[in-house]
């Protein structure tokens, strides 16, 4: 294992040079500054998602976030991209399942035009009747092209048999019915009910002092109140699958067919995270898309694309096996693919292969928090699983902790080959 | 973003450039070489992209698997790309761990293995990654339009290939084209990061040593005469949305037209940077055809651009026509837009702002240092590094009667190649 060199690791955010504060009204603040290019990043979240939205109404919350832009009271649509796009700078909303997300980058001095556009849209955006139906066009255009998607469609249809029963089965964007009955006084409803300071989390990485950022955010959304906004809504329990699922999409005239296999995963929080996550960078991630990879692209020659995520979330998470393949070698495919599960949760990792996966998770840390947005995303996921602000300090001996027998264990606790949601869609199989 | 560049070449052609960056300990290394699609000829179409590809096969030194492990061991990440005029390799490294990158490239410019059966298993990979693209309706309009837009020259074809070339394609054609093109003297390397500029270069001339320089061959590409005429093709697949795609020939990228363009393309349809990492976008939302087209109703989203080309390549403006439109009022709504551009000038208000998209682009690409070796190398493809550094002084130099001009010569409705994917409703899912 390399030595890990304590210069090499001051290029990481720490409790030393990020400054995290909490604003009276709820709004947690997290602020770094790098000088290297005159740019900034904005970036965070807020407590609503499609959570909030009945099943009646899937897809609200996405299309309340992006309606933000559509108009405030201070400006109309083209004024606000004026003044955005006139400055080279961009922002965005998306709505997750629990969060809503924003982002944004501008160059340092128009910080606080993006963080005055920010409240704006956050506090006062009025939904005009016009952009909100050309916007419902550009969603119901959205949902006809995902409906000829392979990928799109394999990964609903996955999340649909993992999660039946349970809010996390919904596609966030809806479907073209929910969309269409979708009115404008839902928008308003949703936002008056849903959106406010309380859970918001804002961060700011870039070519400002660490003071000066806090209190532009001050300044901009410190006087935000909404004693309507909603508390978050606890989740029900996944049933378990008793045995593998095998569900296929028929798209006809497509050349490929994509594969969505795997079960469930643990969350952010667990104590088996950083196991789990080790184990999948063996699966199907280090170097050419690890075992997987080599097993289906490299000995078969049967994919361009194979491999493995670990998709943790706030209450629960998913491990995921990914392929694109010719539709004469799907069952090839998955047969590969679910023996290298066996293999998996039958014999340890090789110690060879997990100093292999240590030493990448360690080495690609400063690489992967090199840019603004690199930081900014780290400093999200810091407050959003509560990880603590010396976390990547900390990183390296935590990861070179875990053993073989804690990446098996894992590894068995979550997959068991012969319960799995297989999702294709492509050709008529 | 202001450090110097020095500038080096070996005896057997190579040529060098390094720029020293110590805010994060982290070298990002490239190799590009001056072969790309445009220097295939019919029949063995795809061959670049192939041979790109065999390089990740392995040498006697680095055997595949050792390689890849090497350098994910590290926690590095390494890629390359193929475009039309060339082809790169890189790695992003700790800076204490840059050597085995540096090892690894030397090694693989002339001793890579290529064995038959790699050949093979490579071939289903790669009709795979096509088989993917075509999945992709987007993919299936602009081949179409690439070949309708070309008749002699290689820019006729789509960089990964033909199908049927790729089913022959034989092991020799490989090998071939690997040592005919991969040559010091076709090649250009880039570092940029946490390293010293003397120490680098003592170690690549001691690596680069044993590399003899040998004979580049002619490129093949052909002159290509104007169109004469407006072309059209239409592509009919699976789907429910109708895209359409309209494409003039472009300026090459050593053209002062090109820097025209970019700023036309700016005020027509948004702002397109020259990040290939982590540069971030300017959404297009204030262009003049995101207004006539998409808040008018009759598209739900509009993109346009071009590459920086040797040759004159394209710039197209693609649009998602919204249901219940035709493409002929989208059609007619461009022209309107175009005919505006060549009967009005523009204010300079306009130009001011596109050109300060241009250094917000720069700013945020320059966060990153694989994006700043990238940038060095990138220009000497088709131009030389100061197509670069002068990029946004280049672009400030623009009037709106060049804007004028440019857009009477260029944009010509009567040399235009337009495209439809038709979507078939009766091939819908079940």
């Amino acid at each position: 294992m390399t030595a890990i060199d304590q210069t090499h690791w001051k290029s990481l955010p720490g409790p030393d040079d990020t400054r995290r504060v909490e604003l009276p009204n709820g709004i947690v603040v997290l602020a770094r500054s790098n000088f290297n290019s005159p740019s900034v990043v904005l970036s965070g979240y807020l407590n609503s998602g499609s959570l909030f939205e009945p099943d009646s109404q899937m897809g609200l919350s996405a299309f309340t976030a992006q309606a933000l832009t559509r108009g405030t009271q201070k400006h109309d649509f083209q004024q606000l991209f004026d003044l955005l796009e006139t400055a080279g700078a961009s922002m965005g909303f998306s709505s997750g399942t629990h969060t809503t997300s924003f982002g944004g980058r501008a160059l340092a001095e128009d910080l606080p035009l993006l963080l005055d556009l920010l409240s704006e849209c956050l506090r006062t955006p009025t939904f005009p009747s016009d952009q909100v139906e050309r916007l419902r066009a550009q969603i119901l255009a959205y949902l006809g092209i995902r409906a000829q998607d392979t990928e799109e469609n394999a990964a609903m249809e996955f999340d649909k048999a993992l999660f039946a029963g349970h809010p996390y089965a919904r596609p966030e964007e809806g479907y073209p019915e929910t969309i269409t009955a979708i009115q404008r006084d839902d928008l308003v409803a949703f936002h008056q009910k849903s959106y406010g300071p309380a859970g918001m989390v804002v961060v700011v990485v870039g070519a400002v002092d660490v003071e000066q950022a806090t209190a532009l955010v001050q300044q901009a959304l410190g006087d935000w109140k909404n004693p309507a906004q909603a508390n978050q809504i606890a989740l029900p329990p996944v049933t378990p699958l008793k045995k593998t699922k095998r569900i296929h999409v028929p798209i006809a005239g497509k050349s490929q067919t994509d594969i969505d296999l795997g079960t469930l995963g643990p969350k952010r929080k667990s104590e088996d995270y950083l196991a789990a996550s080790l184990g999948n960078n063996i699966l199907g991630q280090f170097g050419m898309m690890g075992r997987i990879g080599d097993v289906v692209r490299e000995q078969a020659g049967l994919a361009y694309h194979a491999s493995t995520s670990l998709n943790a979330g706030i209450d629960l998470g998913t491990w995921e096996v990914n392929a694109g393949v010719n539709p004469a070698n799907v069952e090839r495919a998955i047969k590969l693919i679910v023996e290298e599960l066996k293999r998996f949760v039958n014999e340890p990792v090789t110690q060879e292969e997990l100093q292999d996966s240590q030493a990448n998770f360690i080495g690609r840390l400063p690489i992967g928090l090199e840019s603004n947005s690199g930081v900014a995303n780290a400093l999200v996921n810091l407050e959003r699983f509560q990880l603590g602000l010396d976390y990547y300090r900390r990183f390296p001996e935590q990861v070179q902790q875990i053993t073989t027998a804690q990446v098996l264990e894992t590894a068995q606790r979550y997959i068991d080959p012969k319960r799995l949601v297989i999702a294709s869609s492509g050709p008529e199989a | 973003m202001d450090n110097p560049i020095s500038e080096h070449q070996l005896v057997n052609g190579l040529q060098i450039k390094l720029k020293e960056i110590h805010t994060a300990p982290i070298v990002s290394h490239w190799l590009w070489y001056r072969v790309g699609s445009r220097d295939e000829l019919p029949g063995k179409t795809g061959v670049s992209h192939w041979v790109e590809h065999m390089q990740f096969k392995g040498t006697e030194q680095f055997p595949a698997t050792v390689l890849d492990k090497a350098i994910s061991r590290e926690g590095g990440f390494w890629n390359a790309f193929t475009n039309l005029d060339w082809t790169t390799f890189y790695e992003t490294l700790p800076a204490d761990k840059i050597d085995l990158a540096l090892r690894l490239e030397a090694d693989r410019m002339c001793n890579s293995t290529f064995k038959p059966e790699e050949v093979d298993a490579e071939r289903t990979v790669i009709i795979s990654e096509r088989e993917g693209s075509e999945n992709e309706p987007l993919f299936r309009l602009s081949e179409a339009i690439q070949n309708a837009a070309f008749d002699r020259h290689p820019y006729h074809y789509e960089v990964i290939g033909e199908l049927e070339d790729l089913k022959k394609m034989t092991r020799d054609d490989l090998y071939g084209h690997y040592r005919k093109h991969y040559l010091p003297n076709n090649a250009v390397l880039t570092m940029a990061g946490d390293l010293e500029t003397d120490v680098m270069l003592k170690r690549l001339e001691e690596l680069y040593a044993q590399v003899k320089a040998g004979v580049v061959p002619p490129h093949p590409a052909q002159h290509e005469a104007p169109l004469k005429s407006e072309r059209h093709v239409e592509v009919k697949g699976p789907g429910e949305t109708l895209y359409l795609q309209v494409a003039y020939r472009a300026p090459a990228a050593n053209s002062t037209d090109f820097f025209v363009m970019t700023v036309l393309d700016s005020i027509l349809t948004g702002p397109t940077g020259l990040n290939m990492f982590g540069g971030g976008g300017i959404s297009n939302k204030t262009s003049r055809l995101y207004r006539a087209l998409v808040e008018k109703g009759l598209a739900t989203s509009l993109s346009g651009g071009m590459q920086a080309t040797i040759d004159p390549f394209l710039y197209d403006i693609n649009v998602t026509v919204q249901p219940q439109r035709t493409p002929e009022e989208i059609l007619d709504t461009i022209e309107d837009e175009i005919k505006r551009l060549q009967d009005t000038l523009l204010s300079s208000e306009e130009i001011a702002r596109a050109i300060k998209q241009a250094r917000a682009l720069f700013a945020y690409g320059s966060e990153n240092i694989t994006n700043q070796a990238f940038w060095m190398g990138y220009a000497e493809m088709f131009a030389k590094y100061e197509w670069f550094s002068n990029y946004v002084s280049n672009l400030e130099q623009v009037t709106p009667q060049d804007i004028q001009t440019t857009a009477r010569v260029y944009l010509n409705p009567a040399r235009r190649v337009t495209g439809i994917y038709v979507p078939e409703p009766g091939k819908e899912a079940a």
